[in-house]
């Protein structure tokens, strides 16, 4: 019962009007960009945290507009997947197999209705368990010393890759890398210059926003102009939407996929290395055995595989949540980006958070309930706006996009050198996903570096310098364990995994989800 | 190929890497273990995984032709030099510029990039300066 008491004092922050108008703001352009292809939640999110920061928001305010986005990222992607047969966003894939289809028989509007009760179910039922999970979790993260923590951001790297990673060792160069850029500057322990070749800009070390912002945002321009990619996305006859209020009947028989589709997502994100990607891929092809095992009717509109893998995807966005705010180690692009803005705001997830600093953990929480709601309300009677945007052509959308991004950067640090780092960040992002080095462990290891650094030298005082203190638990081990297993799987069945999900979709280059 | 040029690359950061962590100097503070094992423990890695592409390469990446690649060498140009530019010249002008380039290279007509670059320069000024009280460039006209 204290939970509840707890969540109630988190509605009381989340409902004051200045909160809520964020809550809104945020839906809406999170669903924006979420709808758009090539702007996920993360670019979406990373964009988006140094304008928050510099209008000065404070903490609680800013995550309540930032997980706006991100949960409005996570409605949007299916937009364009139902009406277009082009993922918004990488978990929108799954989207695309029966919602275009749908659309395409002159049921896009049912198809899309249907796919935003199924995300607000997906998300809801996701929020729930992430209130009773997470205190949980924290439980059995206060056992953890600095040796224990050491490990678990171990596990974090080595699972980032996830089971359809094909080459672990472009995951383990991606997160050396940023681990490498996070010890640029003094030392947090001893104030020794480290990397910063007597380079005054250099001291503080690289600003991981500038990092986010380049390799996501950047880089994503760079892939646009590569391809000239220059048109509007939607033209004027596909976006024709329909009958947009849900078919109840239709709705309530497609209650039990939502449901299944909601369990196996909310633990594919709890999981680490899993995600909303990996959510929507389960909950849609364990939904075809479970109901259609002769292939009759998924593929070619079945409402049950709209509705389980959107359930799916949302759910797996709010599971991603627990690890992210109980350990303080997230395990997706889209998270890290969250915990890149926790760390802007000089809070540091993990057990101590919800000790000290309980009204921003609970009027996230009841914010996320929230836009739950908002978002529920806004996508199925608004579709129309948002089907609107993807008429924007991309050649006049993408150089706003860079322009926001060099606006955000200016205005935090007022810095020419960082700038053209984040030029400089965005032109690498393009080599390495061409390369097919994934991003996401890049970001993670220069958000992570220095905590993991710290906890391994805090764990080496303790042990005076016996490397075996990292050995030294049964709970230690296990995580070993589990960091071991976590990179080894995918070697052994990454092809495997990555060829079936690339044969459910059409092939597209994406920043991780 | 190019992984294995990427991996002789990486081999080559991880070299200077690790060198310039043995150059980091200690303080008047210490620890046991010092403020060059974790960088030797990164080097390491970033060493291992270039040799592994060295070793075992992937299959080649779609690289783009010359003409898309000059494309971004272009771009990427464009931007260095709108970095360079913003508080030299100001938000609003060195705005328009580069929008316009962006925009005309993802195919626009050149006119109508111009006003692209107009529109939206004067826009994010609008909404992200006066309206948000965003800090933007200040040029010597001082806007």
């Amino acid at each position: 019962m204290e939970i509840l008491s707890l969540l109630a004092d988190g509605f009381a922050i989340a409902l004051t009007p200045q909160n809520l108008l964020l809550a809104v703001i945020g839906c809406f352009l999170g669903t924006l960009m979420g709808a758009l292809p090539g702007l996920g939640p993360a670019n979406g999110v990373a964009i988006l945290i140094p304008i928050a920061f510099s209008l000065g928001l404070g903490p609680t305010a800013s995550l309540i507009l930032l997980v706006s986005v991100y949960y409005g990222a996570m409605y949007g992607g299916r937009i364009s997947s139902i009406l277009l047969n082009i993922p918004g966003d990488e978990p929108a894939m799954m989207t695309c197999l029966d919602g275009y289809p749908m659309a395409k028989q002159g049921k896009a509007g049912e198809a899309l209705s249907l796919s935003g009760v199924a995300s607000f179910v997906g998300a809801f039922v996701a929020t729930c368990g992430l209130v009773v999970l997470a205190p949980q979790l924290v439980k059995i993260a206060l056992l953890f010393g600095p040796a224990e923590y050491f490990v678990l951001f171990t596990v974090a790297f080595a699972t980032l890759g996830g089971i359809s990673s094909t080459n672990q060792a472009k995951s383990a160069f991606a997160a050396a890398l940023g681990l490498g850029i996070a010890m640029i500057g003094s030392d947090s322990q001893t104030g020794s210059q480290r990397f910063t070749f007597d380079h005054v800009h250099l001291y503080d070390g690289i600003d991981f926003l500038i990092a986010i912002v380049g390799l996501f945002a950047l880089s994503e321009v760079f892939i646009f102009l590569e391809h000239h990619r220059g048109g509007a996305v939607g033209s004027a006859g596909a976006t024709k939407v329909g009958r947009i209020m849900p078919d109840f009947s239709m709705i309530k028989r497609c209650i039990p996929s939502m449901a299944r589709g909601t369990g196996l997502g909310f633990f594919s994100g709890v999981l680490p290395g899993a995600g909303a990607s990996l959510g929507s891929f389960l909950a849609y092809s364990l939904e075809k055995q479970a109901v259609d095992r002769d292939g009759k009717t998924f593929g070619k509109g079945d409402p049950r595989g709209v509705a389980a893998p959107e359930a799916g995807n949302n759910a797996a966005s709010g599971g991603a949540l627990v690890p992210m705010l109980a350990l303080g180690v997230p395990g997706s692009g889209t998270t890290a980006v969250l915990l890149a803005v926790l760390l802007q705001l000089n809070i540091t997830p993990g057990p101590l958070l919800f000790s000290k600093s309980p009204d921003i953990v609970w009027g996230l929480i009841a914010s996320l309930f929230l836009a739950n709601f908002i978002l529920l309300a806004m996508n199925i009677p608004l579709v129309g706006i948002f089907t609107r945007v993807l008429m924007v052509p991309t050649r006049i959308l993408m150089p706003i996009v860079a322009m926001i991004s060099f606006v955000g950067i200016y205005s935090i640090t007022g810095s020419t050198f960082d700038v053209m780092l984040m030029v400089g960040f965005g032109i690498a992002g393009w080599v390495l996903r061409k390369l097919d080095v994934s991003l996401v462990p890049v970001i993670l290891g220069i958000l992570l570096g220095n905590q993991m650094e710290v906890n391994l030298r805090r764990a080496m005082t303790i042990s005076d310098g016996d490397w075996f203190i990292l050995v030294g638990s049964p709970l230690a081990i296990i995580l070993w364990l589990v960091a071991i297993a976590g990179f080894v799987l995918p070697m052994l069945m990454g092809r495997r995994m990555k060829k079936r999900m690339e044969a459910a979709r059409d092939q597209e280059e994406f920043v991780g989800d | 190929m190019s992984d294995r040029i990427f991996g002789g690359f990486g081999l080559a950061l991880a070299i200077f890497y690790i060198w310039a962590a043995s150059t980091i100097k200690d303080s008047f503070m210490v620890d046991v273990v010092g403020p060059r094992a974790f960088p030797y423990i990164v080097g390491s890695i970033v060493a291992l995984c270039s040799l592994y592409f060295i070793l075992r390469p992937d299959d080649e990446p779609e690289w783009p032709h010359m003409r898309e690649f000059g494309e971004i060498v272009f771009a990427a140009a464009v931007m260095f030099a709108y970095s360079w530019a913003l508080p030299e010249v100001g938000f609003l002008i060195s705005t328009v510029f580069a929008t316009a380039y962006l925009t005309w290279r993802l195919g626009t007509q050149p006119l109508w990039s111009l006003v692209t670059g107009v529109c939206t320069s004067v826009g994010i000024y609008v909404v992200f300066h006066l309206i948000l009280g965003l800090a933007l460039a200040k040029g010597p006209l001082g806007f």
